[in-house]
């Protein structure tokens, strides 16, 4: 009798869950996720609100413990050491040998360590996983413990996870200071002025920011923990955390010397699929060969694993569905100031696109709106402690909408809640007066408010 | 001062203000020697008044004792004086001479006295022309139905059992001494209880517009653990003395004897008392929610119109209806939450109160038969729950510190389906036993009696869930138990929620990040998450509409909107990806 060993997913991240259960919804074949950091799938952007006791870890467990069973989505505890192409089976550190029919790839992604020296000091550590929040719990004050020994913290990258990571610690009452490589806050992602007023939010809160500053050394003390680090100008900080958080890179390097077409991710082509037949990636960990107009090779988001998975999971089901993202939008959070993106915003103006950039008074509220020069056609946005719509910005880039009538219908596009205050005549005013484009209501025909 | 520095001494000032609250029941010599105290009691009779001028001094515990054995002493001289003494007893039983067959009407008759017939024929005339075992076994009989026929003329003419408590109230309150009435008392002791609360408030005040949960999964009280048992306990204690021992608290509500005369011109009372503690603690905890909800305009707003609607409609205008002699209705108070509005005595009351009597009748009636489902059909059901409602105000405010525990599983939304829609049928089926008797005058219909469905369902769902447990299960189960479980005017106005309103909670694109916030912190239980994942509009009817979701959501996912017709799109879109479309 042929046992059937069905699809084995390694990584129970937003990508390979939700391959696993797309699959699910369309085929009965047998199911196995394997993760070593987590039994249960968690939201991993959620693990700062643990740290922070705003939740408990299993809030942060999207499904109840039961939902696994009763899908028949079979979990498996265990490091996947290698994989053996040819007798389609994996080795586990368990001992065991798990064989496969299908095998996908879904081990996200790593912290990105530079090599300075220091980096392996008891004290330094990146954000990602499960295991990280554990140590910083071991290596951090305790909740409302007084007089921890652990008074500073250097962050080093003031991306996403750095500036997580400060708030985190902060609410623990830990001093901390940003090294920051850019002139501003997050400035190879956001426009000089945006990174400007994001710092000056995130210094309000008490964080000490160091512009154009690198690391150069990590320093221990006499026990191996870190003691201070040294920046590339000279300077001494003291400290007994150093957060890494310069940003990700694919989680492959277990792969070994599998036969697998690789770059700084695995290559796959639009299904998704490896160089090695049957084997598949997404997520993270996954490069696409031939990415979209608009869209890079690697993607480390949470919506782009999602959307990996969703496609995944269908293809293995036997209903091949191409990895076809919309247009790129993406979210986050700096302290308490909210971040949406839609479409491409570059930090700096050029030739392909111009930045009307709009902030209402006195308050923290702006936004910068890029569009063609020439053309004048809406590209993307970037609101800060304004909410948008996400409907209405995805029309607006696949029926590439006039920058005036994106501007002009923006009263759609709020997504604030009730009684804020209203923002958009005082923009569409600004607009049509700092630029001199007319603005107009594009007549919707698609049914945006459900 | 550090946070928890503030913490600690806002606690310490409001738990001294509430053991001087408390001591009032313990501490305070309560005199029965008054003018006040006599003449209540001389309205019964002379001997018992004279009894409790002799009364010694002291505490409420030691009053209540020496005025529960003066009520027995009382009783004792009513029977003496009008019942069936034992002489007579013993007399009956000699006339009869070993025959028990010799006992009937006509011999009742003849050998009681005029006013004592009845009360015999009617405890008796079951042992007329019965079969003895022995002379002996019908005299044991006899003799115990003359005990029972007595205290029937004592509940009669003396005070009776139902009146005890009441009685035992208003003569403790009539002798709190006046030092205390004299409104500086309260003044105090309110006051210092304020002054805490505000206190613990200060950090508040320095904090960020943004969210503010910090440490709460750090912090036992508000996990159900440690100190949130002692403050259950507290409210539980709270409940039962409120609706079953009142008369411990009259000095209590003796401090606030000032202001329901400005109000009612009337003494106060439990009720009284019960209503201003529940309107201090909603602007207290109400204040609370400005700070917390800085930059929040949702929040506040509702938070406003919650507390004034419980300071105008269910503080100040029944105690003004009741100063011009009109039934104390709190309009905005909806039938079946509120259940006894068509019981037989308050639609008496109100068909005897004149035109205005008329429109407070009126106005129950529209208020849910018209207002509710239109209100819910273009705002959801939270023009209700969390903006106007009473028991919704006081778990928006003082129970904002719980929200997090209400229980999200699937097995809870089960529990919760069959119990909320099973009490409204309890209050349903009971409204209609009630209007049933009062149209009729019959009290049994098939075996049930609608007196007892209604003392039943006051007792149980009435007291129990929503008083006792549906606040004093907020440090241990969250704010909204009764509200999500047990309020039969959630279910109503959930039914037409889900089935007939503009409202929903719309998700934004893709935009959500499964991190659990929304469900975490909905007070309903919802899991909100699961929705918002999905890219699918939240359509629930137990949403109260209180918009945390919205507000603690990091990524601007979840908005609360009424625009538009009624739509339902139960598909799940998920925007950003052209691999999946809405076709497959």
């Amino acid at each position: 009798m042929n046992m059937e060993h069905g699809t084995v997913i390694i990584g129970n991240g937003i990508a390979g869950i939700t391959a696993a259960r797309h699959l699910r919804k369309h085929s009965k074949g047998r199911i196995q996720v394997i993760s070593a950091e987590s039994p249960y799938f968690f939201s991993r952007t959620a693990l700062m609100y643990v740290y922070m006791g705003h939740m408990k870890f299993e809030h942060i467990q999207p499904y109840e413990n039961w939902f696994w069973e009763k899908n028949r989505i079979e979990l498996v505890v265990a490091t996947v050491l290698s994989i053996d192409p040819e007798a389609k089976s994996l080795s586990l550190n368990t001992g065991e040998t798990l064989p496969y029919d299908k095998l996908v790839i879904a081990t996200g992604s790593a912290t990105n360590y530079y090599n300075w020296p220091g980096q392996d000091l008891k004290g330094v550590l990146g954000l990602y996983s499960k295991q990280d929040l554990e140590l910083l719990e071991t290596l951090g004050p305790a909740p409302s413990e007084k007089d921890s020994n652990t008074k500073h913290a250097v962050i080093v990258g003031a991306g996403l996870i750095g500036v997580e990571l400060a708030e985190m610690l902060h609410t623990r009452g830990v001093h901390i200071t940003i090294l920051v490589r850019e002139e501003v806050f997050w400035g190879n992602v956001l426009t000089h002025q945006e990174g400007k007023l994001i710092g000056e939010h995130v210094a309000a809160r008490g964080i000490d920011l160091r512009f154009k500053t690198n690391l150069k050394a990590i320093k221990p003390d006499q026990n191996g923990r870190v003691s201070h680090v040294e920046t590339e100008a000279g300077e001494r900080i003291d400290c007994q955390i150093v957060g890494i958080t310069t940003g990700v890179k694919a989680n492959i390097a277990w792969l070994g010397d599998l036969p697998i077409e690789k770059d700084k991710g695995i290559l796959v082509d639009e299904y998704l699929e490896t160089s090695i037949p049957g084997i598949y990636a997404a997520g993270d960990c996954a490069q696409v060969r031939n990415p979209l107009e608009g869209r890079r090779p690697l993607e480390p988001v949470w919506y782009v694993g999602r959307m990996m998975g969703e496609a995944l999971g269908r293809t293995l089901a036997g209903q091949r569905t191409a990895y076809k993202p919309g247009p790129w939008f993406n979210s986050a959070k700096f302290f308490d100031l909210e971040y949406q993106n839609y479409g491409i915003v570059k930090p700096v103006a050029d030739e392909t696109q111009t930045h009307y950039f709009w902030k209402m008074p006195d308050k923290e509220k702006f936004m910068t709106v890029a569009y063609h020069p020439e053309s004048g056609k809406f590209v993307g946005v970037n609101t800060f402690g304004i909410r948008l719509r996400h409907e209405y910005f995805d029309l607006a880039l696949r029926q590439g909408w006039q920058v005036g009538e994106v501007i002009g219908g923006m009263k759609k596009a709020n997504f604030d809640p009730e009684f804020y205050k209203s923002w958009y005549s005082i923009l569409v005013a600004d607009f049509e007066k700092t630029t001199g484009i007319t603005t107009s209501r594009k007549l919707i025909l698609t049914n945006l408010f459900r | 001062m550090s946070n928890r520095s503030w913490y600690v001494l806002g606690m310490s000032l409001f738990t001294a203000a509430l053991v001087l609250f408390i001591s009032l029941s313990f501490f305070v010599d309560i005199p029965l020697d008054t003018k006040e105290v006599q003449q209540l009691a001389e309205e019964k009779n002379e001997g018992l008044a004279k009894n409790l001028s002799k009364a010694p001094y002291g505490s409420i515990v030691n009053q209540v004792n020496y005025l529960k054995v003066s009520f027995d002493d009382y009783n004792q001289s009513i029977k003496d004086q009008f019942g069936i003494s034992e002489q007579k007893a013993d007399q009956v039983i000699a006339d009869l001479g070993e025959e028990a067959n010799r006992y009937d009407e006509k011999f009742i008759e003849n050998n009681f006295d005029a006013e004592q017939v009845k009360l015999v024929k009617g405890g008796t005339s079951w042992m007329i022309g019965r079969e003895w075992a022995s002379f002996e076994e019908f005299t044991k009989n006899f003799r115990w139905k003359v005990q029972d026929i007595n205290q029937q003329i004592a509940e009669e003419k003396g005070i009776p059992a139902s009146d005890r408590n009441d009685r035992l109230f208003a003569l403790l309150y009539a002798g709190t001494p006046a030092w205390l009435k004299s409104g500086w008392a309260a003044f105090l002791i309110f006051g210092l209880a304020l002054l805490g609360g505000f206190v613990t408030m200060v950090p508040l005040l320095n904090v960020k517009a943004g969210i503010q949960h910090n440490g709460i999964y750090h912090r036992k009280r508000q996990n159900a653990m440690g100190s949130a048992w002692i403050v259950f306990a507290g409210l539980i204690g709270f409940y039962i003395v409120l609706y079953h021992f009142a008369h411990f608290i009259a000095p209590q509500a003796a401090l606030l004897d000032p202001l329901a005369d400005k109000l009612a011109g009337n003494a106060s009372s439990q009720w009284f008392l019960y209503g201003f503690l529940y309107t201090i603690s909603m602007g207290l905890m109400g204040f609370r929610m400005l700070l917390k909800y800085k930059g929040n305009a949702y929040q506040q707003v509702r938070t406003v119109s919650v507390f004034f609607f419980q300071v105008v409609f269910a503080f100040t205008l029944p105690q003004i209806l009741t100063r011009l002699q009109m039934p104390a209705y709190d309009m905005k108070s909806a039938w079946p939450l509120e259940y006894s509005f068509f019981f037989d005595y308050r639609i008496k009351d109100y068909l005897e109160s004149g035109d205005l009597g008329l429109f407070l009748l009126f106005w129950g009636i529209v208020l849910f038969a018209v207002g509710v489902p239109v209100f819910t059909y273009f705002f959801g059901k939270r023009w209700y729950c969390s903006w106007v409602c009473g028991c919704g105000g006081l778990a928006e405010t003082l129970g904002d510190p719980y929200r997090q525990l209400s229980d999200k599983s699937l097995k809870a939304w089960k529990i919760e389906r069959w119990l909320v829609h099973g009490v409204l049928v309890f209050a349903v089926g009971m409204t209609a036993l009630a209007a049933y008797t009062s149209f009729t005058g019959e009290a049994e219909i098939l075996g049930i009696n609608s007196y007892s469905v209604r003392s039943t369902y006051g007792f149980f769902i009435g007291f129990v869930f929503a008083g006792a447990v549906g606040t004093g299960f907020y440090p241990v189960m969250g704010n909204r138990v009764w509200c999500r479980f047990g309020c039969p005017l959630a279910a109503y106005l959930g039914i037409v929620q889900r089935f007939k309103s503009r409202f929903r909670i719309t998700t934004n694109g893709g935009q959500c990040i499964s991190c659990g916030n929304c469900s975490t912190y909905c007070e309903m239980g919802i899991d909100v998450r699961a929705y918002a994942q999905k890219g699918q509009n939240i359509v629930r009817s137990s949403c109260v509409g209180c918009g945390v979701c919205a507000s603690v959501c990091p990524r601007g996912v979840l908005k609360l909107e009424n625009n538009g017709s009624v739509q339902f799109n139960d598909n799940p879109i998920l925007i950003g990806s052209n691999s999946v479309s809405l076709q497959n």
